[in-house]
């Protein structure tokens, strides 16, 4: 569960990495799309290799995370076989209490991310010949496409919230009640990062800023 | 059941008979620091390969009994391990606050194995069997070892070596202390020894079984009876000896600071049985517990005797005064009694002397607190001086803990307001008479720990109880039963023999009688009223005309206990209140043995002060002609009276003196 | 005070359990939660009624025996402004004319007993899967033969005030005994004693708690809040390390 989701988190950094350099120009950001899925690592591996490569990865730590996550749920039920008439948590942060069922939300969205700017079936505004640059500012268009992908990285980051914390706790860096609250300070630095970093460019594109 | 009263009488002699005297035949003669290694060399062996075939049931999983359960499981024997709560763990053992001592001699301050066995007898003010304390303070240092080998967590300097403190008014600093749960840590270590033997397979643990009888079977202690407390299910086990390490009786009072489920049970049954009771009445009150709020109050709670280092014990001049906020009452109508009355050790004299004055000012209508019933019982422990001396910080560093549980039970902060503390009972010296070996009067049945009456005569200094609860169970009790053992295997015994139908009957016609009274009185009703009987006539201060007045109410009670007591639900199911029933039925009986004996030791000695003897300053006088003695009293049926024997003490290595604190 | 009490009866461990209300009747606030319980059953028992079952012993807060779901907390820790136990709860802390749920501890390896008393043996197998150090009664050197550093001898000690009484499988939304588990892994790990067999211990007592029932952790940090003896949710951590290290030796299976 704490490596998976550390790769996925790290993923999502690089992801909102390679977003911003659409504030470097169509140029920049169409050359970027493309190197990703050309000459990476070439010529140890073959061209267009690496993207697929990079792909069964990150589907693996999915497919992993999820897995345990299932694990995990299982357990806690098989554990829990009568419920409290009166339960209040002391402790338990929001995020933490929508881990299960974020996570499927997260999931759901994910599919319809991916079919939207990777297999191109679900566009909005945008058509499939459209160049990077392009298909990105023309999906960013519509407003209420901005404001659920504003809602659905609300989820991302609870949800990273909790996991940076819990995945380096759960790799056994939570020494000391100092170290708790470093952690738990890294987890929103990380979360909030995440947002302003995703959300920047299709507020920009909304906006009129990018064009 | 019934219960026929035994005759009653005026005069003490009317209440008991003398029977022969009796002597220990185990310790070796020779001089005292070559008694226990020639005791162990001359003890007979059992060959390692015969141990498994041997079997060895434990009653009680506290420090004397879970030790004694892992280190014979560790020698090979096959050892059942039982206990009436959910777990070994929870054992009253694990209440223990202050230390525990051992002759290790760390700080070079002149300590050794004769000054902690000569501190123990005179602690005991001359009423223990010197054999079986010089053997004490022997395996002191073992102790130790033992328990950090095992991880206990005991506190250590910045050197890493462990750290020491003087404890219970001794002169050198000999008690090893783990912050103020030494007993809780003491006994996860011997549960951890002990579950790593179940894991081994040589401990059989039964949780939740509550022992009712023993059966003897040709002389010899075989078995046990038990309740399962879950199903109800009444049930024999068998071995070829018994261990009971059942810990103290002072629930007797009700109002102690003992575990709630704390009893004499096994230690009475045994005594029915034929097993000799020593000395029941030496108990020990101690001066510094929070005082009683009210009727319902279930159990008292100990602070600290460290407490006195810094604060000043008093009550009002007046006792128009006693109603007032203790800070509007000035300096000069105050009575700094213990200040006055010793004005050399002052606050800090012997735990016996602090409650009995605690008492005698409550007496005289100057307590303070709460009114229960129609007295006030409280005096004040003052930190003002110690936060005008120190500053508050400082009194929290030494003492921050205690005032937090002060303040968390009370709901007064002690650093406003004085501290109300008031004694309450602690700890019973006596127990079932066992000789240097443990072995009670009853062959093949040994009895370790605050259960048997062995090592500290009539009153126990502060950090000896853990001392002695893990000198039984790891050093002493493995090394002498193997002489009775040796001569095992004996006669089969199971569940048909005719001695174990007619205990596991017994039992069963017991819980039956219980349930069977359905009256209109409350178990609870009666433990207490036989608490406020013992307070009353057999606590602090005993007289003979008031012990006569306790053994005639405590009969009285007993004849409306079984006409009146409500036991409610059925048997074959967990069900508390006839688990209660059963050992107020035998607290009775032992609180009557209690006034029989108290009310036979006509001196005053440790926690046993009889009125009738004192110093014409009101200090406790012994009577060393008459009472050099531990009394072994053999059961002698419901209708008689019971029988006297006495064990002449000898005292070959200590010069008896008198104690003074003045 | 007067009191309503909303109790979890349950007659055996098969039956079906259900909140039962009772009113509890001049209850002194400097009672113990428990001394209003026994209050209540002194009454139920003259009515005729069956008492209310729960585990109990010392009364001041260290065997580990009580332990009950108060208003939806462990030991009551949401009412009470300090880490306490039940028996340590006083009933100052609840208003005149309060309404208090009481429920049992509520997990799967925790079967109900009887109304609010549960079966925590699994913890007894835990340890007994490892929570020792091997040393046979007189195998011992001298106490003095190996120092411990008092950073380390504080913190195994912090970890060993554990007193097994499994609020924090009842607190846990995964039902994970793994504060209970942790507290004895980072007790013995901190101490030279406990070297030798710091590596199987883990491999051992981790695949008896999950065999156990329990479930697994996610880092909530509910445990450590309802725990009266403040165990630190570091020791979980404490624990993965040894995991982690422990898949890397040949020690235990």
């Amino acid at each position: 569960m704490a490596v998976t989701g550390l790769v996925l988190i790290g993923f999502l950094l690089m992801h909102m990495y390679g977003n911003l350099k659409m504030f470097l120009g169509e140029h920049s950001f169409d050359f970027y799309a493309e190197w990703l899925k050309g000459d990476i690592l070439y010529p140890l591996i073959p061209h267009g290799w690496f993207i697929w490569l990079f792909r069964a990865f990150m589907l693996a730590a999915i497919a992993l995370h999820m897995y345990s996550a299932v694990t995990l749920w299982a357990r806690a039920k098989a554990a829990n076989p009568q419920a409290y008439a009166a339960k209040k948590q002391l402790a338990q942060t929001y995020s933490a209490r929508t881990m299960r069922w974020g996570g499927v939300i997260l999931a759901g969205f994910l599919v319809f991310h991916l079919l939207q700017f990777t297999v191109k079936a679900t566009l909005v505004k945008g058509t499939a010949d459209l160049t990077p640059y392009k298909l990105v500012v023309a999906e960013f268009n519509v407003w209420w496409l901005v404001l659920a992908y504003g809602l659905w990285l609300v989820a991302v980051c609870m949800h990273v919230r909790h996991g940076v914390w819990s995945a380096f706790t759960t790799l056994g860096a939570n020494t000391s009640p100092k170290a708790r609250a470093v952690l738990n300070g890294c987890a929103w630095v990380v979360a909030i990062l995440l947002y302003i970093g995703f959300m920047i460019m299709p507020v920009a594109v909304l906006t009129g800023v990018l064009h | 059941m019934t219960t026929t009263v035994r005759p009653t009488g005026t005069r003490p002699e009317d209440f008991f008979s003398v029977g022969a005297e009796i002597r220990d035949t185990k310790a070796p003669a020779g001089p005292i620091e070559q008694k226990w290694s020639k005791r162990k060399f001359e003890a007979k062996l059992v060959n390692p390969s015969n141990r498994r075939k041997l079997s060895v049931i434990i009653v009680g999983t506290g420090l004397a009994g879970g030790a004694a359960a892992a280190s014979l499981g560790e020698a090979g024997y096959n050892v059942l391990n039982f206990c009436y709560q959910d777990s070994p763990r929870r054992a009253h053992s694990i209440a223990a606050q202050g230390g525990i001592n051992a002759a290790k001699n760390y700080r070079n301050d002149n300590d050794s194995t004769y000054r902690l066995f000569y501190d123990t007898v005179k602690g005991g003010d001359y009423r223990a069997r010197e054999t079986n304390v010089y053997r004490l303070a022997e395996v002191s240092a073992n102790i130790i070892d033992q328990c950090v080998a095992q991880g206990v967590p005991f506190a250590r300097e910045y050197g890493g070596l462990l750290d020491n403190r003087s404890f219970g008014g001794v002169q050198v600093q000999r008690t090893f202390y783990a912050r103020g749960q030494t007993g809780q840590q003491l006994l996860i270590g011997a549960y951890q020894a002990l579950e790593r033997q179940v894991a081994a397979g040589t401990v059989a643990m039964y949780t939740r079984h509550e022992m009712l009888e023993v059966i003897i079977v040709d002389g010899r202690a075989r078995g046990i009876v038990t309740r399962d407390m879950v199903t109800g299910k009444v049930e024999s086990f068998f071995a070829d000896a018994v261990v009971l390490a059942t810990g103290g009786y002072g629930n007797v009072f009700f109002l102690s600071t003992n575990a709630m489920g704390c009893n004499v049970t096994a230690g009475w049954r045994a005594h029915r049985k034929g097993a000799y009771f020593g000395n029941p009445c030496y108990t020990q009150i101690h001066p510094t517990c929070i005082p009683v709020h009210g009727e319902t109050q279930s159990k008292l709670t100990l602070m600290s005797e460290s407490l006195r280092n810094d604060g000043r014990i008093w009550v009002p001049k007046r006792a128009e005064d006693c109603e007032k906020d203790p800070r509007q009452i000035a300096e000069a109508d105050r009575d700094y009694y213990l200040e006055r009355i010793y004005p050399a050790f002052g606050n800090l004299v012997p735990r016996d002397i602090a409650s009995r004055q605690a008492k005698n000012m409550c007496d005289e209508g100057r307590g303070v607190g709460p009114k229960v019933g129609d007295a006030r019982r409280g005096v004040y422990l003052d930190f003002s001086d110690a936060i005008g001396r120190l500053g508050k910080d400082g009194v929290a560093a030494r003492y921050g803990n205690l005032f937090d549980m002060y303040a968390q039970i009370t709901g007064e902060d002690p650093y406003e307001t004085p501290m109300r503390i008031y004694p309450a009972v602690h700890y019973t010296m006596g127990g079932v008479w066992v000789d240097y070996d443990l072995s009670s009067s009853i062959p093949g049945l040994y009895v370790t720990g605050e259960a048997n009456f062995s090592d500290h005569g009539a009153n126990r200094l502060g950090a000896s109880a853990l001392m002695q609860g893990l000198a039984d169970g790891y050093f002493v009790l493995p090394n002498t039963i193997n002489d009775y053992l040796a001569g095992a295997p004996f006669t089969k015994v199971d569940a048909s023999h005719p001695a174990a139908v007619e205990a596991v009957k017994a039992v069963k016609d017991q819980i039956d009688a219980l349930l069977a009274v359905d009256g209109t009185r409350t178990v609870d009703s009666f433990h207490k009223e036989l608490g406020h009987i013992m307070w009353e006539y057999c606590g602090m201060e005993r007289t003979e005309a008031g012990l006569i007045k306790a053994i005639g109410l405590i009969q009285k009670l007993r004849e409306e206990f079984w006409a009146d007591v409500k036991v409610s639900g059925v048997n074959e199911d967990f069900n508390q209140t006839l688990e209660r029933a059963g050992r107020v039925v035998d607290l009775m009986e032992l609180g009557e043995l209690m006034c029989v004996d108290a009310l036979h030791r006509r001196e005053s000695c440790g926690g046993h002060f009889r009125a009738e003897s004192q110093t014409e300053d009101g200090e406790a006088l012994r009577d060393d002609d008459k009472f050099l003695y531990v009394a072994a009293w053999e059961y002698n049926g419901t209708a008689q009276p019971p029988i006297l024997h006495k064990e002449p003490l000898v005292y070959e290595s200590i010069e008896l003196k008198q104690r003074s604190y003045k | 005070m007067n009191i309503t009490l909303r109790v979890w009866r349950q007659a055996n461990a098969q039956a079906t359990g259900k909140m039962v209300t009772y009113q509890v009747k001049d209850v002194s606030p400097d009672m113990s939660f428990l001394e209003m319980l026994d209050l209540l059953n002194e009454d139920l028992t003259l009515k005729g009624e069956e008492p209310v079952a729960f585990d109990h012993d010392c009364r001041e807060g260290i065997c580990g025996m009580c332990g009950v779901v108060i208003n939806g907390t462990a030991h009551g820790r949401g009412d009470s402004p300090v880490a306490t136990t039940t028996c340590q709860l006083h009933m100052r802390s609840f208003s005149d004319g309060a309404t208090i749920d009481v429920e049992p501890w509520r997990a799967g390896p925790f079967p109900v007993i009887k109304d609010l008393a549960v079966d925590r043996s699994a913890f007894d197998r835990i340890i007994q899967a490892g929570g020792f150090i091997s040393a046979n009664t007189g195998a011992a050197p001298d106490a003095h033969a190996a120092p411990v550093g008092k950073l380390k001898a504080d913190r195994a000690f912090d970890a060993a005030t554990c007193i097994g009484c499994g609020a924090c499988v009842a607190a846990c939304p995964n039902s994970s005994g793994m504060l209970f588990t942790a507290a004895k892994i980072t007790h013995l790990a901190m101490l030279p004693q406990g070297q030798p067999e710091r590596y199987s211990r883990i491999k051992t007592m981790i695949a008896t708690h999950d065999a156990e029932g329990f479930g697994g952790c996610t880092n909530i940090g509910e445990c450590s809040a309802v725990c009266p003896k403040e165990i630190p949710l570091d020791t979980i951590s404490q624990l993965n390390r040894d995991l982690i290290a422990s898949l890397f030796k040949k020690d235990g299976k």
